[in-house]
Order: structure tokens, then sequence, then C-alpha cells
């Protein structure tokens, strides 16, 4: 295997609040390779965003803790200086957020605000960046570029917004493209063309995407490799097919069992995890997750309560964080996976 | 279905919002045309989702429903009272059998008032007064939905997007409904909570017997919670059939298109729906297109698309229940039939 473009190692975020310490990410690493797509699964809270933040180096340094190592085409991100990630910025990693309204300025032209990165890091003229605005929002499938080129965000439609978002992150070719949740907000039939244009633009450029969503089914469709996150750890990661089709841990489970489907038998109800996503401020003991897990009993001496499992991994990059035995997550997954009638 | 009345009977529902402009005497300029000529019929403890993307009219429908907005035209019949325009005073009864759950958990809930002055609102509004007290009454219903009756006196931020959601639940279920439109109740949480709320309203429609219009833009949760389904674009129904029909066959070309958008994750790489890519956006419904609305959007549009407006009717080889409105509608195998024929087939089961 060749060097990975991003490589996250033992990622640490703390943040200090007035009611302690929140420790939003615990120990996370992972790889990513150019023109591949990392799906980072998890729900509000488990500290997905907070890892993208740290990884463009936007979290607020007063009273953020970060620790471990981002390399970025070999080089540490944690250490560079503000500058340096300045130049990085909009150059060779860009970002695009949930909230396509809030993230553009309401009082410039779309047009300007996607020249002013392409202008700043190529030091071309206001004409040329003009042009290239024109050319980003033709190629993001923009109606009519050259006239919408002028108009304002409010103008635009909430797709064309995500649209317009999209011609910003990537007006400088970047190689890292980090998404968060950025179909969310928007309708199934716009949610695809969004992520038909992502897959596109990829293959063409060759753009390592980490692509973070709450949504499996949208992570069934654009991830090569899927990172479940659950109270700011890693809890089971593997390639698409390996989580989606034979998951190993009880949480993944539990959000596969949570989803209804378009196929699956109607009139069984879902099985929901029970209890409530953890409070960072004062996580569980042993594993995160074990409060609410169906399993936990079943492993000897009560560990799951005492111990956090170590995140497991073999050579393909499969791994789990979770005291149950091989032989046991075998036979409680077909449990599991099995519709209960009611 | 046939033979009794169905509990609520809405038929060419009408609500367009003027939008006024012009200086000094603001004057209509124009009208949104939010929703525009919508039939729909519940039972009796009956689910109906309502689908459609953001835009559609679906909330809007739910408001009127509910009379908290007034229609421009159409007639809404609930248990066999005409209750169109009714007053306020005529609505009195109606409304304690008619309840509303919101969208947004945090919005919807008084952060001043305690859980159980939340709860017990609907009774105090109604003067109702049932056997062993209002408190009692609440204790019960926090029961049901899954709550610790002791939170009685807690308030609203001390609870979680789920629970803030079930407390909403309680107090619909305060006055024993018999329909409750819900709202987009579930988009607000996360997927596992999402679960727990949809398994409760579940188990409420089937052992209480309450009728639901469940208004979602998630066509997996309708699946999942409905026993009917309408399909609504821009202010119209475009199709609406028995579940399993709707999304085993469906006969619209917005419908196909929107149930093969939903992403599965059962991470197969050959998907289980032909894709329909659409391409652009929902037009604006101050100016929607003539004749069919989707045909901006819509692969299969011809001349007649723009002129005629498409019947909401039974389209051969359907079940009774399922209708289309559409010129060309889809055969279920993909390749659509000649126009010609089509259109004699809607011609004869036009009603």
């Amino acid at each position: 295997m060749n060097t990975p473009f991003l490589s996250v190692r033992d990622l640490r975020v703390a943040f200090s609040t007035e009611d302690g310490v929140v420790r939003a990410v615990d120990g996370l690493s992972f790889d990513l390779a150019q023109g591949s797509t990392l799906g980072i699964v998890g729900e509000s809270g488990s500290g997905k965003s907070v890892t993208s933040m740290a990884i463009l180096g936007l979290h607020d340094r007063e009273h953020t803790d970060v620790d471990g190592e981002i390399l970025l085409d070999g080089k540490d991100l944690l250490t560079a200086t503000e500058r340096e990630l300045e130049r990085l910025r909009g150059n060779t990693m860009s970002m695009i957020f949930q909230d396509a309204l809030a993230s553009l300025s309401p009082f410039h032209t779309v047009g300007r605000q996607i020249g002013e990165t392409y202008r700043k890091h190529t030091g071309a003229s206001r004409h040329e960046a003009r042009a290239r605005s024109v050319e980003m929002l033709r190629r993001v499938g923009i109606p009519q570029p050259d006239l919408r080129v002028d108009d304002y965000p409010h103008q635009f439609s909430g797709g064309m917004r995500q649209r317009a978002m999209i011609a910003m992150a990537l007006v400088c070719d970047p190689q890292l493209l980090i998404a968060d949740e950025p179909t969310t907000a928007l309708d199934v039939t716009v949610q695809a063309q969004i992520m038909d244009l992502l897959k596109d633009l990829q293959q063409e450029f060759g753009t390592a995407i980490v692509f973070i969503t709450h949504d499996l089914g949208v992570i069934a469709n654009i991830a090569d490799d899927v990172l479940v996150m659950y109270g700011g750890r890693c809890v089971e990661r593997g390639t698409r097919n390996q989580v989606l089709r034979t998951p190993q841990h009880p949480y993944t489970w539990g959000l596969l069992g949570s989803m209804p489907s378009l196929d699956g038998p109607v009139d069984v109800p879902l099985s929901p995890i029970p209890g409530l996503p953890p409070s960072l401020l004062n996580p569980p003991s042993g594993c995160r997750f074990h409060p609410r897990c169906a399993f936990a009993e079943k492993v000897h001496g009560g560990l799951c309560a005492t111990d956090s499992p170590p995140l497991e991994i073999n050579g393909g990059g499969r791994g789990t964080a979770c005291h149950l035995t091989a032989e046991q997550r075998r036979d409680f997954f077909v449990d599991y996976a099995t519709p209960q009638p009611n | 279905m046939s033979g009794t009345d169905p509990l609520l009977d809405v038929t060419g529902l009408t609500k367009h919002f003027p939008v006024r402009g012009g200086f000094p005497v603001r004057r209509a300029v124009g009208a949104v045309q939010a929703v525009d000529g919508l039939d729909l019929r519940v039972a009796e403890g009956e689910s109906l989702g309502l689908v459609g993307e953001s835009g559609c009219g679906k909330s809007t429908t739910g408001r009127l429903i509910t009379r908290l907005l007034e229609p421009t035209a159409g007639k809404i019949t609930y248990a066999g009272q005409d209750i169109t325009h009714a007053s306020r005073r005529e609505l009195a009864p109606v409304r304690s059998e008619i309840q509303m759950i919101f969208q947004d958990p945090y919005a919807s809930l008084n952060p001043r008032h305690t859980v159980g002055k939340i709860v017990s609102g609907p009774m105090e509004v109604n003067g109702i007064d049932p056997k062993g007290g209002r408190e009692t009454r609440v204790r019960e219903l926090l029961e049901i939905v899954g709550l610790n009756p002791e939170h009685y006196n807690r308030f609203p931020h001390e609870f979680s997007g789920g629970q803030r959601q079930r407390i909403g639940v309680a107090r619909a279920l305060a006055l024993q409904p018999r329909l409750i439109v819900a709202d987009e109740p579930v988009s607000a949480l996360d997927v596992s909570i999402q679960a727990q709320v949809v398994n409760l309203l579940q188990t409420l429609q089937r052992d209480l017997g309450i009728a639901f219009v469940f208004i979602a833009h998630d066509l997996a949760i309708v699946r999942h919670f409905s026993q009917r389904v309408a399909v609504m674009y821009l202010g119209r129904i475009v199709e609406t059939a028995d579940r399993d029909d709707l999304y085993e066959n469906p006969r619209h070309p917005y419908t196909r298109a929107l149930l093969s958008a939903v992403p599965e994750a059962t991470a197969s790489d050959t998907p289980s729906r032909t894709r329909v890519r659409l391409t652009g956006d929902v037009p604006s419904p101050l100016n929607p297109p003539s004749g069919c609305r989707f045909r901006t959007r819509c692969w299969k549009a011809t001349e007649r698309c723009a002129s005629e407006v498409p019947a909401l009717v039974r389209v051969g080889g359907n079940g009774a229940g399922h209708l289309t409105a559409c010129h060309y509608p889809e055969t279920g195998d993909g390749a659509p039939k000649s126009g010609q024929e089509e259109s004699a087939l809607s011609g004869y089961f036009a009603p």
C-alpha cells in the first residue's frame, strides 16, 4: 500500500467549558488515500464535526486542546503555523459545510465569494477570477452561470447554494475535501444530484473526500471506507461492504435496526437503541456504549463497565472496539438481524 | 373503507397566500399557491402518510386540516360535519378531537411551563376535568409515552430532544383525540431516537385506534408508519395508493424519481430501483407551470402536459385506491407506453 494522503493518529480534542472539560474526540486514527472517500457516521455529539474542524485547524485555539498527529501529505497540521494553514486551506484542503445559507456571505455576490479564494491562492486578477467562478458554477451544474455569477446567495435555491459552496470549495482543485453533512438540509432528489456531482468531480480530479453524515444510506452510496463514531471514539471501521453487510459492533447493529427501509419487511417494529447518547462532560466508564448496549451483560466479569475496549485492527483495516468475542458477535448479529414478528 | 364515511374528507382544498407589494397601498400582486385543489380521505383509525419535498404544501395541508389556517377554497368534512369555515365556537368540540404534533420539539413547548402544565394545557383550555383529577391523568399520559411520571414538575430544558417530542405526544393525547396530524414528528431527532418515537406513535395508533395524518419527507419512515400514502408536488397530490401498491408499483414519474433518489443502506452495487435522476429544482409556487406542475422536470413531458391538467384518476391495472395524476403514467417495467393508449385508458377510468 502506498502512503496515505491524510493520516490521523490518536487524535484527541478537548474543550474547556464552564462545566468542565468536554472530550469531544478521544483517540481517533484513520488513513485516507488519494481519490478515495471515507465516510464518518455518528449521531449528534459523537465528535464527527469536531474532527473535521481539527483537521482544518478551524477550532478555537484558546479553549481547545488538540493532541495527536494529523499528517497531510506528510506534513503535520497540528504543529503548522496559522500562516502555513492559511496557505493550505482553500487550496490543498477545503471544506463544505452543512448550512449553505449560513456559510455564504449575504453581502457579496456568489461569484465574488468563489473568486476570492482563487485570487488569494493564485494571485489571479479580478477578471481571471470571475472567469474561473463562471467555469466553476458551470462545472457544478448551475444553469446560465455567466448570469448567475452576479447573483447574491438569497437569489439561489437551497440546492443551488449547496452547489455554489461546492464550487467554492473546489475552486483551487483541492486534494482533500471535507464534507460535513453536505446534503442533510436538502431534499432527496437534490441530495442525489449533489452526491452524483461529488462522485463525478472525485473521478475527474482524484480528490480525497472525508464525508461526514448521520445517514447510513448516504454512506452506502458514496463511501469506500466507513468509520462509525460513538461518544468521541471510533467503535467500528472497515470497507463499506464490511460495515454495512457484516457489522460487528452492537452500536452499528442498533443504527441499522433503527432505520426503516424501502424494501424490508413492513409491520415489524423498528429496533431502536434504548436510552440517550452519552454526555461527553461526564462520559460513561469503560465502553461508552455499555449503558445502552443489550449485550453488555454477556461479557464475562462486567468488563464493559470498567475497561474501554481497544480498537483491534486487522491487516485489511477492519476493526471493532468491543469486548464481545468474534463468535458471540456472529451469533448475536444473526439474532439481531432477523426481524422479530410483533 | 368503502361503505362507511371517512373520518376526514377533504375535497378541492386550496390555500393561496397573497403576496403584497407596491407603494403607498400594498396591493396583492400575486399569490403563493401553496395548496391547490387537494382531495384527501382518512378513515377512522387509519394512518395516511403525506410525503413530498420542501415547499410542496404538506405542512400547509396539515395546518388547514387542523384549521390553524383558513382555506381559500374547498371543503373539509370531519365526522360528517363541515368544518371548512366553522367559527371558533363551532370548532371547539372538534378541536379536542383533532390534535397536532409539531416538528421542532424545542420550539413547540413553552420553556416557562412545567411538563405538568404543558400536558394538562389542553384539558384546561377545554375545561375538562377527568376522573381523579388532571394531575393523575397527566401522570398516566407521561407513562403512556414512556416518560417518568415523577418528572411532572420538570421544565422542558431538562429533557433531551426525543423526550421533548414525547411530551408533545402526551399533550396531543390529553383529550383522547380521534385524529392526530403529525407534522415531521421525528425529522429533528437522531436516528436511534427517531426509531423510539416512531415505535411509540405506531403503538398509539394500533392500541388506541387513533387516525393519523403523518406528514414527512422521509419515504422510508412513511412506508413504515402509514397504511395509505399520498405524494404531493407543488401543492397538488400526484399519486395516492395503499402503501405496498405505491412503493412497489409507483405510477407517477415523480413518485418513481423520489423513490429512486432515496439512498439505501444496503451496500449493494446494483440498486434495487432503476435510478431516475431529476434535474433542476422545484419551480416557485408563486408562478407554477401550467398544466401538470411536474412537467418542467419530467422526462416524459409533451405539449399536452403543458396545456392540460392531469386529473387524479385510477389508471389501468391498478387497485381501486390507487390514483395517479399523470397523462403518461409509468407501467412498472420502466418502459413508457404510447401516449395514445394511456390517454384512452385514463379516459375510461375517469369518474
